[in-house]
Parts: structure tokens; C-alpha cells; sequence
């Protein structure tokens, strides 16, 4: 557990009460941290919330084991589209059946990420600032975004992980060989973008909320948006193609991880992919803290 | 609070729902449209048939699957997206949270039975859902009019027919999902669960000729047919007269099971919810 306040005072830094400003604090205005380096705390309060969120999950087992075999049900349901296409083709736009189902694996694991990770601890601020309790969440001494981003873990979503890489292990057995290592490397470093890019749309939408409140069934939208991204992105043309590359990057998520693992990603779009990733995520963060301020500033 | 199921109290609930009706649709209309922007949004979270429109119309560009060629995909995405924005309801959703909350409670109170004001909230959505299907209703005519069979009167009376029962199918269906909510805590992921088998089996995500053969057999054969393929292939065509006649007859008798089911579940809930002092 984390050790109390030394003093209630140090939540205040501005208010001069506390033992001053030159004294390096750690950031948290506690004194007596001066030595531990601060990614350390965040590290710690990290797997403080996560362990919260299991412990409560944990304890309605049989809800906990219902939610996840309802996450394989739904993976197998939305297979069979996939199979009923490919039943009549034996390619698409290039892609076979195996190369897809890569797609479709990494569908799953960004679907897991999404809903277990990123969906309900940002949900959970769109309810506070309903609420009017995001005050609550910003007077502690962490950074607001970090409190706010993991608030709330579904473990169960693991299944969904679990899922894409069965499917990636049949897909590659049956396109005959392994992916190779540097492979595996891009498209892991591809699967951080893709995060960011996934978490920097919700901080997004989320951002939108301290504006425009009734944005709650806006997950219900994100997600079913989402749901198009079990496709190979070359599937789409024209207007919809556009969309899924640059204003919604499915194509960042899900089809350009599976064809750095397919080695079918041409290495100028992998850069530009990790760029324009990181260029995303950097505006979201600007975007959350203008947002913040314009809730802090007036009247709130 | 009334639970009696004698032909006097049928009647008498009948007639007060009969009065109460077009208020009770006058004020769902009026809830519609002062949620629009919420309501723009659940609209646009069924946009599957449109990217599963984009994908087929990819595979058939070389050729038609089966019977379907380009133009009968593009007829059978639209009119089925429509068909399922004009029937589906979202009852579940609410039986959930008011079991759980405990305002069932109050609706329990009033003369009315809650069914009859849960149906009439529904069926008060209709206009503003016609309105938004009016645009891609349009498209479809333009776009593949030349498939649609409901020139003869005799298929446009069937296909009607058969959109009023997916709408009743549906909703006794939700009231079934959602009474088990006073008996199961997550009685939401059986709905999900409903759901995911709703998309394969009923003909929404892929045509069920489609499909994989057995997995097509299933849904033939399932209540699921009735829900959406019917309907739909009897407006695009695909099902001749014979068929959609005794479809239709299929159709009502799902309608009469699902009827029974729901009700019966809901008025044990109900006991067990009253019981339990709610």
C-alpha cells in the first residue's frame, strides 16, 4: 500500500505552507521521496491499480470465467464471415485465407487491449465529469491522465489475447513457415504504436467530454468502428480506404502489424506509420491538458 | 398491481392500454426527438452491413457468389440494414437497468402493465427511425430498384406481414432476455451472447446462403430466419411466393412460442422481484 501523506499541506505546493519549493521534492511534493526517481512511483502505482481491478474482478469468479468464455464466443462468431468469404474465394484483394486470418489475430489483441485496458478506465472519467467527482481524481498528487488511464482493468479481456495468438499459430502453420525475427520485432514495435495511436483516440474522445458531456454511448460507436478493422485494409477502397488510414488509422492497428509479420510491409509506410503514430499520440496529450485546463479554469 | 391473468383482467388491461396508447406514443416521440443527438448515435453503431457490403462487393467484382452479383449484395446490405434499424428494440438494456435500480418498481404501481409501456416507447421510435432510412431507402431503389419484388401486391402483403412479426419476434425475444435479469446477475452477457448469434445466424453479417453448410442449415431452421432473412429475402426477391407463405407461418409460430416463453418468465420474475420487497 502506498504510505500515507507525511503531510496534507504538501498537496499544495503553490500555497508556500509546505517545506518550499527548493528542497526537491520528487514532483508529489513530498519531501521524504526525494530519492526514489519518479517513473519508479508510477511503476508502483501501476501495478497497484491493476491488482485492484483483478482482485475485484476476481471476486465474482463465475461472472469473471462467464465474461471470458463470452469473449471466445464472440472470436469464433466473427470467424465465420471471414470463412464464408474465403469459402468462395480463394483470395482477396490479394490477401488468402491464412494472411487474413493474421489480420484477424491482431484484430483480437488490439479488441483486448482496447476493452480491458484503454475502454474502461476512460468510460469511468466521462462518468465523473457527469458527476461532477473529477475534482476528486485531480487533487491527488499523480499526474491526472496516468490516474485516469488506470482507473479500471477488465482481466478477463486476457482471453481475447490468448484467442489472437491461437489464431496467429494456425495461420502460420498453415501458411507453412514461422515469421522471421526482425519480423516479429517491427510488428511488436508496430503493436506500441498501435496502442498509443488506440489510446490517443480515446483520450480524444474523452477530452471532447469536458465540452460536449453526453459522449458515454460514444464508446458504444468506437467500437463498433473498431469492429471493421478485422479486415485487411486493402479489402476497402476510395472514401472508406481513406478513412481507415488516416482519420480512424484501422490500418495502423491491425493490417500493418500483420504484414510486418507477412514481411509485406514496404519499409517507407513503416516509417511513416511509427511517425505519424507518435506525432497522434503527442497531439492527444495536448489536446487532454488544454481540455483539463478549460475544466479546471471557471466555474467547474 | 395487477398479475392476474384471468380473460376479465386481459380485457380490462386491453382496454386501459387501448386509452393510454397514443399518449404514451405522443411522449416516446417527443423523448426521441429530444435525445436526437444520442439517437444519431446509436444509429451509427449499426454500421456493420456497410463494411460487410464494402467486402463483398470486393470478392464479387470478378464474378457473382452464387446468386449474388454485385447489385443483389448492394440490395440486400441496404435493405437489410433498414430492416433491422425498423425491428429492433433495445429492451433488454432497460429491463436490466430498472431490475437492478429498483424503478421497476414505481412502473410496477401503475394500472398499466409495463410491457404495454415499454412496447409503446419502442413503436414511438419508429417515425424518427423511418426518417433516418428514408435516405438509404432511396439509395436502394437507385441503386438496385430492378431487385426488389415487392411490385406484386401479393408479396408486398407478406413482406409487411412479416415485418410486423420480426418487430413482435424481436421484442418478445427482449422481453425473455430481459426477465432473466431477475434471476441472473449477468443476465447482459447472455444478451451478448444472443447477440453474436443474431449476426451469423439471421442473415446480417452474411447471406445465409452463404454461409458455411451447416452453419446455414442451423439458421434456417432457427428463429433467427425469421428475424431478419425473411423478411429481407422476400423483399429482394430471393424467396418466391410458396416459400414466404410458409415462412410466414413459421414465423407467427416462433411469435406465438417466444410470446408464451417471455411472458411466463417475466411474470415469475415479476413474483420473485415483488417478493423480494421491490
Amino acid at each position: 500500500m502506498l504510505r500515507s501523506a507525511d503531510s496534507g499541506l504538501s498537496v499544495f505546493p503553490a500555497a508556500g505552507l509546505q517545506h518550499g519549493h527548493g528542497h526537491g521534492d520528487d514532483g508529489f511534493g513530498r519531501g521524504r521521496d526525494t530519492r526514489r526517481p519518479r517513473w519508479s512511483r508510477y511503476a508502483r502505482l501501476l501495478l497497484l491499480q491493476m491488482r485492484m481491478s483483478a482482485v475485484s474482478a476476481m471476486q465474482y469468479r463465475a461472472d469473471f470465467l462467464l465474461k471470458g468464455a463470452i469473449s471466445l464466443v464472440w472470436l469464433s462468431v466473427a470467424l465465420i464471415p471471414l470463412i464464408s468469404v474465403f469459402h468462395q474465394r480463394s483470395t482477396v484483394r490479394g490477401w488468402s485465407f491464412p494472411e487474413a486470418l493474421v489480420v484477424v489475430g491482431w484484430f483480437s489483441l488490439m479488441k483486448g487491449i482496447l476493452e480491458g485496458a484503454i475502454s474502461p478506465s476512460l468510460t469511468s472519467v466521462v462518468e465523473h465529469v457527469r458527476k461532477g467527482t473529477l475534482d476528486f481524481l485531480l487533487l491527488k498528487p499523480a499526474d491526472a491522465q496516468f490516474l485516469v488511464s488506470t482507473a479500471k482493468f477488465e482481466p478477463w479481456r486476457v482471453m481475447d489475447v490468448l484467442g489472437a495468438l491461437a489464431v496467429f499459430a494456425y495461420a502460420f502453420r498453415e501458411l507453412g513457415h514461422a515469421p522471421r525475427l526482425q519480423h516479429v520485432a517491427l510488428a511488436l514495435a508496430l503493436l506500441v504504436v498501435a496502442i498509443c495511436v488506440l489510446y490517443a483516440l480515446w483520450i480524444l474522445v474523452v477530452s471532447a467530454s469536458f465540452w460536449v458531456v453526453k459522449v458515454d454511448n460514444l464508446s458504444y460507436l468506437f467500437g463498433s468502428l473498431f469492429d471493421a478493422g478485422r479486415w485487411p485494409i486493402s479489402v476497402f477502397r476510395g472514401a472508406l480506404w481513406f478513412a481507415f488510414t488516416f482519420i480512424f488509422p484501422l490500418a495502423l492497428m491491425t493490417s500493418y502489424p500483420a504484414m510486418a509479420l507477412l514481411d509485406r510491409l514496404p519499409a517507407s509506410t513503416a516509417v511513416a506509420a511509427l511517425a505519424g503514430g507518435l506525432a497522434f499520440a503527442s497531439l492527444a496529450r495536448l489536446v487532454w491538458s488544454r481540455a483539463l485546463a478549460f475544466y479546471t479554469s471557471a466555474s467547474s | 398491481m395487477t398479475t392476474g391473468t384471468t380473460v376479465t383482467s386481459i380485457a380490462s388491461h386491453l382496454r386501459r392500454a387501448a386509452s393510454a396508447y397514443p399518449t404514451l406514443l405522443r411522449v416516446g416521440l417527443s423523448e426521441v426527438v429530444a435525445y436526437r443527438a444520442e439517437f444519431i448515435v446509436w444509429i451509427l453503431t449499426t454500421n456493420m452491413p456497410f463494411v460487410m457490403l464494402a467486402i463483398w462487393h470486393a470478392v464479387a467484382s470478378e464474378g457473382p457468389i452464387g446468386r449474388f452479383g454485385q447489385k443483389d449484395f448492394i440490395a440486400y446490405y441496404l435493405a437489410g440494414w433498414a430492416i433491422r434499424l425498423l425491428t429492433s428494440t433495445w429492451l433488454v438494456w432497460e429491463l436490466s437497468m430498472e431490475i437492478r435500480a429498483g424503478t421497476l418498481s414505481a412502473r410496477l404501481l401503475r394500472p398499466l402493465h409495463p410491457l404495454f409501456a415499454f412496447s409503446a416507447q419502442h413503436l414511438a421510435a419508429l417515425p424518427m427511425r423511418i426518417v433516418v432510412v428514408t435516405p438509404v431507402a432511396v439509395a436502394l431503389v437507385w441503386l438496385a430498384g430492378d431487385r426488389l419484388a415487392i411490385g406484386d401486391p401479393r408479396v408486398l402483403a407478406i413482406w409487411l406481414a412479416s415485418m410486423a412479426g420480426a418487430w413482435l419476434l424481436i421484442f418478445f425475444t427482449m422481453v425473455f432476455l430481459g426477465s432473466l435479469s431477475f434471476f441472473l446477475e449477468s443476465a447482459i452477457g447472455v444478451f451478448e451472447v444472443w447477440l453474436a448469434l443474431f449476426a451469423v445466424l439471421s442473415g446480417y453479417l452474411v447471406p445465409s446462403e452463404l454461409l458455411p453448410p451447416w452453419v446455414g442449415r442451423v439458421a434456417r431452421l432457427s428463429p433467427f430466419d425469421s428475424m431478419l432473412s425473411f423478411p429481407l429475402e422476400t423483399l429482394i426477391g430471393l424467396r418466391d411466393l410458396p416459400t414466404a407463405t410458409r415462412d410466414l407461418g413459421t414465423q407467427w409460430l416462433y411469435i406465438a412460442i417466444m410470446a408464451s416463453l417471455g411472458l411466463s418468465v417475466w411474470r415469475r420474475g415479476v413474483k420473485r422481484y415483488v417478493a423480494f420487497g421491490g
